[in-house]
């Protein structure tokens, strides 16, 4: 008994749980949510936030923050919607070199031994410089396939969770089980011991600002595949959310230990949450303090387990 | 010659002053002292919540006050409403405003030191839930700040605005209070070393607290006055601030590896921005170019600084 | 007449200096296969180091490192050693605790990758546990931060003795037994002997004297940076051992005036009982005690307890009076490095320096001329940056920074670490007049002659203070037999 109520079960327990506490209760408020429709409607927008919390995923797993991910995934929606549409190739490598600036940066961070925060918000401006230059007003359209892809509807199984089971599935199997994998974990859990069993460090932060890259890019492009129109600033909030979504999911700020299966779930417990918000008729003015709200909540309990367990 | 050149505030004034030479020549000097005196009037709001920030960023490494932009907005929508417009209630508003700061400076370092979150976290999140607040009670504000206030903040002596003026003497006061005394020490101390600090004697949680509520005063302070400065409270008022603080604070010269900071630096680059946006938009320069220099700067500046090998 | 095969290791004439610190004076070791090497010494021997260089961590100044007879002393590093099946097992684990067994040990041997590869980790890791900790009850799955401290250890352990491309010809091991139980600490002596007999080689350091005598064939006894005795373990006894690892020679001591009956107060400042409540750590004013026993035992930690206490009316700890510590990690606990001299001294005073709210500036310069005097800080100017200063006056800015304030108790944490000579002899002296004064020092020390400057020492092992000795019952000996554990401990 003492083993299942422990500290490491409750940790990764807890969100999957949590997702599955909150989805009763929208059901229980809003019964016709519980339907194909109402699923596919409700969780839509959980893509995009979902790759968005990966890519965050991925810098926090070597122990820094990325607070431009927002500007970033507005960025890459901005390029989906015009150089995408109107000049392919243009529009492909300014997404291409948009992971390369990423994978630069951690690159930099860690040679200059750089305060990430810092950096990346002043990143986070010039991303949102480059959206605002490509789009000053709202506007673009979306590239025909990604409508497509984003538009589909599988027979049984609503769009977005087959998708949110895809990206766990593929990030859990590269990140979690592969070789090299264990090595990029290791490097945020302890750094020095990567370093003097001989692998490199810089390899590994750059790999993994890339991926964060990839996955932001994805986001951007999920997210313009459903709204058809982007702007500069859609993606704003994402930052906070996708912060939220990696500590929903179990993740810790320092030591390497991340989880992404939870980190999409904690995504899409942070979507469903606004729906939740909105069935209770709470006003959308507190729904922006509810998620900071949330984010309290949850590193409390976590800092109480944590105190418990030391005791 | 030598030891003024290695003071890094200078190059932020140097910035400054070329950035509005620059102006000055592409408008064959046509107004170019009322440009001086539209940086000073809007610099000012720059330099307030500068200085808190510098304090917080001086702490070390991983200090960071992001809930600025939130504070301000709930500040100046909360002494907006009361004041309603009377000058009689200045006052009021005034200590209404600082409550606020008290009160959010007590809910981040709450949430740092109760719930061990670290500081970006706590004040992000904070950010939120004092935005929503800010939001939920200044919906539909159309008051207008009281007369009074407003005139103070707009008034000039000889083209340089009284509020400035003001607040050059508030950052020469807090450099005394940095520099010379046991807080700033405190704060100082903890920044180069965290643990040499608590052997040293020092109360490393008292100073924290005192620098985060500092902070939020600070920024509260901002908000009441950029209330009457821009005719009412409004639910985006803070937003430039976020960057524009950490800004001011870094191409000022203050140290982001915590333990280094000056405080006529923050003029200096509070300054520079505003001139290098004047001058942006006088050369016909996009918007977002103004993002992406303003971006590319701060990035560059701590690039040069390079971090600092934190002590174990 | 048969060649003698070339040792596994040869270091020859090994040495290595930190600053004005010499912690290898000329070292010959050589290792020969099948062979467990005990290595022993008191605080400062330079085992670590030469260890440190052995590993190739740690670049030596000069001398020469063979390999299976091969010359590798240029470009000799931490991937040469590894490649050629030298391993390591250190104080500091280097275990990543958010990986699983099989994971860390896939980061120690890059060719675990591509299909299967998390299996066979796994079995490697598993076979290795099981061979030297048969009932480990470990999965190769536990992550390693959810593992207590000794079952981390073991997995340190039965790593380093793993292999998959390169054979592993010799392990050190730094202290293994020191978070292990008895019942798997004598598992892993059993397997070294195992390990060795089969042709590996092992150099054991422990300060448990017991193990050393028991499970290695030859014993090494090193003191201030040489070898000093070399034997084969049968002929070692233990007080041998302890005789052979105390100084033989006197370096030039000066006079030390002894404490006369009638200086001693009779008020205790410092009271403190050590975890199980037992024989008491106690200081008088103007008394000078001294806390000895090898590094790392409980020390530090107490004077962390006394710094915590002062002021505080708690149970066991009490301390009456302000307190200031001088610490001995100059860079991680003391300096400011941004700041200068005066500041880093007057940091700890700022409040006598105080007129309406401010600091004085004059007070400072005054506060830190007057100790630049007392103290002999060489510098020109005492607004330079306090990183101008060599090591050694860094030291003593700290020790003004304790001195010069109100704290009528100075807490000193190893302080004269890698200091010069010169410099000690000056502080000692300036110790001494304080504690005439009337001021009280505790003051923990990994360096014999440092003790017979204090009144009492307690010695420290294993976190508890195993014996008190006056001045006068100091010897060099009793400090050594305290510190080490006794053979027939149960």
């Amino acid at each position: 008994m003492a083993t299942l109520v422990s500290p490491r079960i409750l940790r990764s327990v807890l969100p999957a749980a949590s997702l599955a506490l909150l989805m009763l209760a929208i059901f229980w408020l809003q019964p016709r949510a519980a339907s194909y429709m109402g699923l596919n409607l409700m969780l839509g927008l959980a893509i995009p936030i979902a790759l968005a919390t990966i890519a965050q995923m991925f810098i926090l797993t070597v122990n820094d923050l990325d607070l431009s991910i927002g500007a970033y995934v507005g960025f890459c929606a901005c390029i989906a919607g015009t150089l995408l549409v109107d000049a392919p190739v243009y529009g492909v490598l300014a997404l291409a070199g948009g992971v390369l600036a990423y994978a630069l940066l951690g690159a930099l961070i860690h040679v200059r031994n750089l305060p990430s925060i810092v950096v990346t918000l002043g990143m986070s401006f010039v991303w949102l410089g480059a959206a605002v230059l490509i789009l000053p007003r709202p506007g673009g359209s979306s590239p025909g396939w990604i409508r497509w892809l984003m538009t589909l509807r599988p027979e049984y199984v609503p769009f977005p969770i087959l998708a949110a089971t895809a990206i766990a599935a593929v990030v859990h199997l590269g990140l979690m089980r592969t070789s090299y994998g264990a090595v990029l974990r290791g490097a945020g859990g302890n750094p020095r011991a990567i370093e003097r069993a001989g692998w490199s460090l810089l390899k590994a932060k750059m790999t993994m600002y890339a991926f964060a890259g990839i996955f932001g890019m994805l986001a951007g492009l999920a997210l313009i595949g459903l709204t058809t129109s982007a702007d500069a600033n859609i993606a704003a909030r994402y930052t906070l959310l996708s912060i939220a979504g990696v500590i929903l999911g179990g993740g810790e700020f320092v030591g390497g230990r991340v989880s992404p299966t939870g980190a999409v779930i904690g995504a899409i417990t942070l979507t469903l949450a606004g729906s939740f918000l909105t069935f209770l008729q709470i006003p959308p003015d507190w729904q922006i303090g509810a998620t900071g709200a949330i984010l309290i909540i949850v590193l409390a309990l976590r800092a109480l387990i944590n105190r418990a367990e030391e005791r | 010659m030598a030891r003024l050149l290695d003071k890094p505030w200078l190059w932020a004034f140097v910035g400054a002053f070329v950035v509005w030479i620059a102006t000055a020549l592409f408008t064959g000097g046509m107004g170019a002292g009322e440009v001086l005196t539209a940086a000073f009037t809007f610099a000012v709001f720059f330099v307030i919540v500068g200085i808190g920030q510098m304090f917080v960023i001086t702490l070390g490494p991983g200090n960071v006050d992001l809930s600025v932009p939130a504070t301000i907005t709930l500040a100046g929508a909360v002494s907006t409403k009361l004041m309603d417009t009377a000058d009689s209630m200045i006052l009021i508003g005034f200590l209404a405003a600082m409550g606020v700061g008290l009160g959010v400076g007590v809910l981040n370092y709450g949430l740092i030191r109760l719930l061990r979150i670290p500081p970006i976290i706590a004040t992000l999140s904070a950010a939120f839930i004092i935005q929503s607040t800010a939001i939920a009670y200044g919906r539909g504000l159309r008051i207008k700040p009281p007369e009074m206030l407003a005139d103070f903040t707009t008034t000039r002596i000889a083209g340089m605005p009284v509020l400035a003026i003001c607040v050059i003497v508030l950052a020469g006061v807090m450099a005394v209070v940095l520099n010379r005394t046991i807080y700033g020490r405190s704060v100082i101390a903890i920044g180069q070393n965290r643990r040499a600090a608590r052997l040293a004697g020092i109360s490393v949680e008292w100073t924290r607290f005192a620098t985060y509520t500092m902070c939020a005063l600070f920024a509260s302070l901002c908000g009441y006055l950029l209330s009457g400065f821009s005719g009412g409270a409004s639910l985006g008022m803070g937003e430039e601030y976020l960057l524009a603080s950490i800004a001011v604070v870094v191409i000022g010269g203050t140290s982001v590896a915590g333990g280094f900071s000056n405080v006529p630096g923050l003029w200096g680059a509070a300054l520079f921005m505003f001139l290098l946006v004047t001058m942006l938009n006088t050369f016909g320069a996009a918007a977002g170019v103004r993002l992406i220099m303003t971006g590319l700067i701060i990035i560059t500046v701590i690039v040069l600084a390079g971090g600092r090998k934190a002590p174990r | 007449m048969t060649e003698k095969p070339a040792p596994v290791v040869a270091l020859d004439g090994v040495e290595k200096s930190f600053g004005a610190v010499r912690a290898l004076a000329g070292v010959d070791l050589a290792v020969g296969a099948g062979q467990c090497v005990g290595l022993v010494g008191h605080n400062g021997a330079g085992k670590s180091t030469l260890m440190n260089v052995l590993a190739g961590t740690m670049a030596p100044d000069s001398g020469a490192i063979a390999i299976a007879g091969d010359d590798l002393t240029r470009g000799y590093s931490v991937a040469a050693a590894q490649a050629r099946g030298i391993r390591c097992v250190f104080q500091e684990l280097s275990l990543c605790p958010n990986l699983t067994v099989a994971e860390n040990a896939r980061i120690m041997h890059a060719s675990l990758s591509g299909f299967g590869w998390r299996r066979r980790a796994g079995k490697l890791i598993g076979e290795k546990l099981d061979e030297i900790f048969p009932d480990h009850g470990m999965s190769p799955d536990d992550i390693v931060g959810d593992l207590a401290i000794g079952r981390r250890q073991m997995i340190e352990v039965a790593r380093a003795f793993s292999e998959t491309d390169t054979p592993v010809r010799l392990v050190i091991l730094d202290e293994p037994t020191s978070s292990l139980d008895s019942h798997v600490a004598d598992q892993l002596l059993q397997f070294v002997r195992r390990f060795v007999g089969g042709g590996g080689s092992c150099i054991l350091i422990s300060h448990l004297l017991g193990e050393i005598l028991d499970y290695s064939d030859q014993i090494v006894v090193m003191r201030d940076g040489k070898v000093v005795d070399k034997r084969p373990a049968a002929d070692f006894t233990r007080d041998a051992l302890v005789g052979a690892m105390g100084s033989v020679a006197e370096h030039g001591e000066e006079t030390v005036d002894g404490a006369g009956p009638g200086r001693r107060s009779q008020d205790v400042v410092v009271r403190a009982l050590s975890a199980d409540g037992a024989a008491a750590v106690a200081a008088h004013r103007g008394e000078i005690i001294g806390l000895a026993g090898l590094a790392g035992h409980g020390q530090t930690e107490l004077l962390m307890r006394l710094f915590d206490a002062a002021g505080v009316e708690r149970g066991e700890t009490v301390v009456h009076g302000p307190v200031a510590l001088v610490p001995g990690d100059r860079q991680s606990d003391g300096i400011f490095p941004l700041w200068s001299i005066a500041r880093n001294i007057s940091v700890r005073s700022l409040r006598t320096m105080l007129r309406r709210l401010l600091v004085e500036a004059s007070a400072e310069r005054d506060l830190a001329e007057e100790w630049k005097k007392r103290i002999g800080i060489r510098t020109p100017d005492v607004d330079n940056p306090i990183l101008s200063l060599s090591g050694g006056n860094q030291q003593k800015v700290l020790f003004a920074r304790a001195l010069g304030s109100d704290a009528e108790i100075i807490l000193m944490d190893d302080p004269m670490r890698g200091v010069d000579v010169g410099t000690k002899r000056e502080v000692y002296r300036l110790i001494r007049d304080e504690a005439e004064k009337g001021r009280t020092f505790v003051w923990y020390t990994t360096e014999m002659d440092e003790l017979k400057h204090c009144e009492h020492v307690y010695v420290f092992r294993n976190g508890k203070v195993v014996a008190e000795l006056s001045r006068s019952e100091l010897t060099e000996e009793k400090v050594l037999q305290s510190s080490f554990e006794a053979v027939e401990a149960a």
